[in-house]
């Protein structure tokens, strides 16, 4: 038997990003003993990352909001293949998940009359993203973080996990070891939530940190778990282009929502060449219009700039591809050009985009209140993940949840800025109860020893080979395959030459040797999450192949058009018997009529 | 391509030395970069924390030729590349390998110290109504990305390591940040002033210095808060009208 430290809990939290973090909080509220595991030190995960604010239809700013044309703008955004539930849900439950926040100390930007202020973002109709300047994530996690430290939860940071642990289908656990000494670890639960986040490390140009590499939805899909909507990623329109090593880098869509515009080499504000015709109703049609709805007036309509994420990240491609791009191959975002219209426009600037002023000044060397940003579209979420059930948030397999980025349904095709940190409160505290609640109902499972000594064994093996390929270059080349051939704009044949180098690269991943020991070892790590991202790029890539049309962050230029077959169903991906993927079309269930009736009076 | 040499540390607990690597270098190049160009090239199994490379997680902190700084934003242009560019760990934390050092002693800190405990609600709905004016300066605050730099610089830790009696510019500003909550009803100044050594500090505004978030670290929360504690046990008239009030 493999030596290994053992832990026991009744609700075990892997990943302790927004999702996470609130997931362990409500476990430990219900009364149940929580471990809380986290890839990175405790308040590094990947929320703090994100900038321009939570959407909750709170209705501070605009009294026209509601939960219904929260619902009915994240299904628009999502195409119409969101779960329904989920984002029904979603939108009900924000409000009370960002009040919570403020009562666990959160401060967030104030109104004139000292409510929670909040800000205009792409594809919400009424200013609805509670903020703090440019960096709500940063807020969010750490008055997470120090509520729950509080509660008795056992944290247990820099750890990697690589294999759940079932007891027939029911999931008991997991296996990994922590990165300080190398030591394999155990851990027993009665519940397991997974809210691991994304998977943005699979392409060459993306906002995320080395840590997203889709360990969840890999682990979830070997362990039996279904994949939903892999195919659905999305490219944030505006993300660092210059300097290269600062290439991806996330500009806010907050920019844009305080009146940023964009422009290509010519000058020419080209977004309001293309308005798709869903979204015509509600668009500003003029530069005039758009202007006073950023600046709060509630009968003028949104400029184009703040149109879809998937919307915009088209429409730049285009213009780059089509010659009118910037110096380095983006194209401009002007927030400078405010000054023509408010006086004290770089106080105003730096007061509310603290971050982007600094980020740039820093890295880029560009003050935003003078001049123009370089921007270009980088990889930043998957609407895809785990499939859960909306209400529970449990996977298809019993005892284990998932939540935030890693599960999939509210966000359909596209998700809308700021519907994720809503998303990972709503939902962590949902799995978080429904976790808790399996838990004081289950017993415990019984470890299957001699799997735990063969995942030992496989883990370890690199280590035997004294020279091979490097991981670092696998990895390099995965990106660069995934980002040519698995990008914004995709076709079939080369989506299957994407399939033929993900074979390739599973072999050389074979072939991997370590150099060191165990103990903080980055090409043992860069190894471990090789195999995840290797999983997730062949999910995405056979999704992507299956769903012939395209819609929201998913864009075949070989089926440019929606199709009406694949507005009806989701493409799932799982471990067949044979140990391949399979991909299977799910019809969506049809919506209520309550919530059609919602949808029709917001069109 | 210009080409520049690092010199990194390499160790552990148990010691360590200083290796040079060279690698190439481009524009707009930072410090981690090299770093991490170094360990996918040179020395796969070089260790390094690092998330977000962006200056918000704060996990890359580090010492660059002798200064504490993040290493994602740090440009190489605002080195000198004719000499090695020094690559050492935080000096304050000990060592767990390479460029990683364990920092768990903050997490413990943390724990200690009252949690925010707001007033009732103002509104029927049970929201709070707070204006901007009033929350600007716990906001300051709040930018904090833990990346530990203030604890490391300053010397009450780095050279006398009053880690138990002390508890650093960092959890002097978390503390600051909950006491100006205009929400907190808690009272936290016993706390600072028995057991966490607020009188330590001497205001030599390191921690200012080198807090890559340009939090005013001295003046806006650990001045305020040796005022307050001043105020509250160390005022003449205050203690005396206290006596009386023992007496009857």
């Amino acid at each position: 038997m493999v030596e290994c430290q053992r832990y026991k809990h009744d609700v075990l939290v892997i990943g302790a990003g927004g999702a996470g973090l609130r997931a362990a909080i409500e476990a430990a509220n219900a009364g149940v003993s929580v471990g809380l595991i986290c890839k990175s030190l405790l308040g590094k995960a990947h929320t703090v990352m994100a900038e321009g604010g939570v959407a909750a239809a709170l209705a501070n700013v605009d009294d026209r909001d509601s939960w219904k044309v929260h619902f009915a703008d994240t299904m628009r955004g999502g195409q119409y293949v969101n779960n329904w539930r989920m984002a029904e849900i979603h939108a009900k439950e924000a409000p009370d998940r960002v009040r919570e926040l403020e009562a666990w100390g959160a401060v967030f930007d104030r109104t004139k009359d000292g409510k929670i202020l909040q800000r205009n973002f792409g594809g919400h109709k009424y200013p609805r993203l509670a903020h703090v300047g440019d960096r709500t994530g940063l807020e969010i996690i750490r008055t997470l973080q120090d509520h729950a430290i509080y509660l008795g939860i056992d944290v247990h940071m820099e750890f990697t996990t690589v294999s759940l642990l079932k007891d027939g289908q029911r999931v008991i656990g997991v296996f990994g070891y922590d990165r300080e000494r190398g030591r394999f670890k155990l851990f027993q639960a009665k519940a397991v939530v997974f809210a691991t986040g994304g998977i943005g490390k699979a392409y060459r140009i993306t906002s995320n940190s080395w840590e997203s590499t889709g360990d969840g939805h890999a682990l979830a899909y070997q362990a039996g778990a279904e994949l939903i909507d892999m195919e659905f990623v999305q490219f944030h329109p505006t993300g660092m282009v210059w300097p290269p090593s600062v290439q991806g880098i996330l500009v806010t869509e907050g920019v844009r929502g305080e009146g940023g515009i964009l422009r290509n080499r010519e000058g020419k504000r080209f977004m309001f060449d293309d308005i798709p015709d869903i979204y015509k109703n509600q668009t500003a049609d003029n530069e005039e219009e758009g202007w006073r709805y950023t600046q709060g007036d509630k009968n003028a309509r949104r400029p184009p700039e703040l149109l879809t994420r998937d919307h915009v990240a088209r429409c730049i491609v285009r213009e780059i591809k089509e010659g009118r791009g910037s110096p380095h191959g983006g194209v401009f975002l002007d927030i400078a050009w405010i000054k023509e219209r408010i006086p004290n426009s770089a106080e105003h600037i730096k007061r509310k985009l603290p971050s982007m002023y600094h980020q740039f000044k820093q890295l880029a060397d560009i003050d935003i209140t003078k001049e123009a940003m370089e921007i270009g579209p980088t990889t930043h979420y998957i609407m895809g993940g785990i499939r859960v059930n909306a209400d529970t948030q449990m996977s298809t397999l019993p005892g284990f949840f998932a939540a935030g980025e890693c599960a999939a349904g509210i966000n359909g095709a596209n998700r809308l800025g700021g519907n994720s940190l809503s998303d990972i409160i709503v939902f962590g505290k949902r799995a978080g109860e429904y976790a808790a609640k399996f838990a004081k109902e289950a017993g415990e499972g019984t470890i299957d020893e001699k799997e735990v000594d063969d995942i030992a064994k496989r883990v370890l093996e690199p280590f035997d080979r004294s020279s091979g390929e490097n991981p670092f270059q696998i990895q390099r080349d995965l990106q660069v395959a995934m980002q040519d051939l698995v990008g914004i704009v995709r076709t079939q044949k080369e989506m299957l030459t994407a399939l033929e180098k993900i074979e390739e690269l599973k072999e050389r991943t074979k072939k991997i040797s370590i150099t060191g020991n165990r103990e903080y070892n980055p090409s043992w790590h860069t190894t471990l999450d090789l195999n995840n991202l290797l999983i997730v790029s062949e999910a995405i890539t056979r999704s992507a192949l299956e769903r012939k049309e395209s819609r929201g962050g998913h864009f075949r230029d070989d089926y440019p058009k929606k199709d009406e077959v694949f507005s009806k169903c989701n493409i799932v991906s799982s471990k067949g018997f044979d140990g391949k993927m399979q991909i299977v079309n799910v019809p969506i269930p049809e919506m209520p009529p309550e919530l059609k009736q919602v949808i029709e009076e917001n069109k | 391509m210009a080409t520049a040499t690092f010199r990194i540390w390499r160790g552990n607990k148990e010691g360590g030395k200083f290796q040079d690597y060279t690698t190439e270098v481009s524009e707009g190049m930072v410090v981690l970069d090299a770093v991490l160009r170094i360990q996918a090239e040179k020395a796969n199994d070089l260790a390094v924390r690092w998330n977000c490379k962006a200056g918000k997680c704060g996990s890359c902190s580090a010492e660059i030729n002798g200064i504490p700084k993040l290493m994602c934003m740090t440009r190489l242009s605002e080195l000198s590349l004719d000499l090695p560019v020094i690559i050492e760990p935080m000096q304050s934390f000990p060592s767990i390998k390479d460029l990683v050092t364990d920092v768990s002693w903050n997490f413990e800190v943390k724990k200690k110290i009252k949690k925010f405990s707001p007033r009732k609600a103002d509104a029927s709905d049970g929201t709070w109504r707070m204006a901007q004016n009033d929350v600007n300066r716990v906001q300051e605050f709040r930018k904090c990305i833990e990346c530990f730099l203030c604890q490391n610089v300053c010397h009450v830790l780095r050279d006398h390591h009053l880690h138990n009696e002390f508890i650093g510019p960092r959890f002097f500003v978390y503390s600051a940040n909950l006491e100006m909550n205009p929400l907190d009803t808690q009272d936290r100044l016993e706390q600072l002033k028995d057991t966490q050594g607020i009188g330590y500090c001497n205001i030599t505004k390191c921690c200012t210095k080198v807090c890559p978030e340009s939090i005013t670290i001295t003046d806006n929360a650990i001045i305020p808060l040796k005022e307050r504690v001043a105020d509250e046990f160390y005022d003449p008239l205050k203690k005396l009208i206290r006596l009386f009030r023992k007496k009857k």
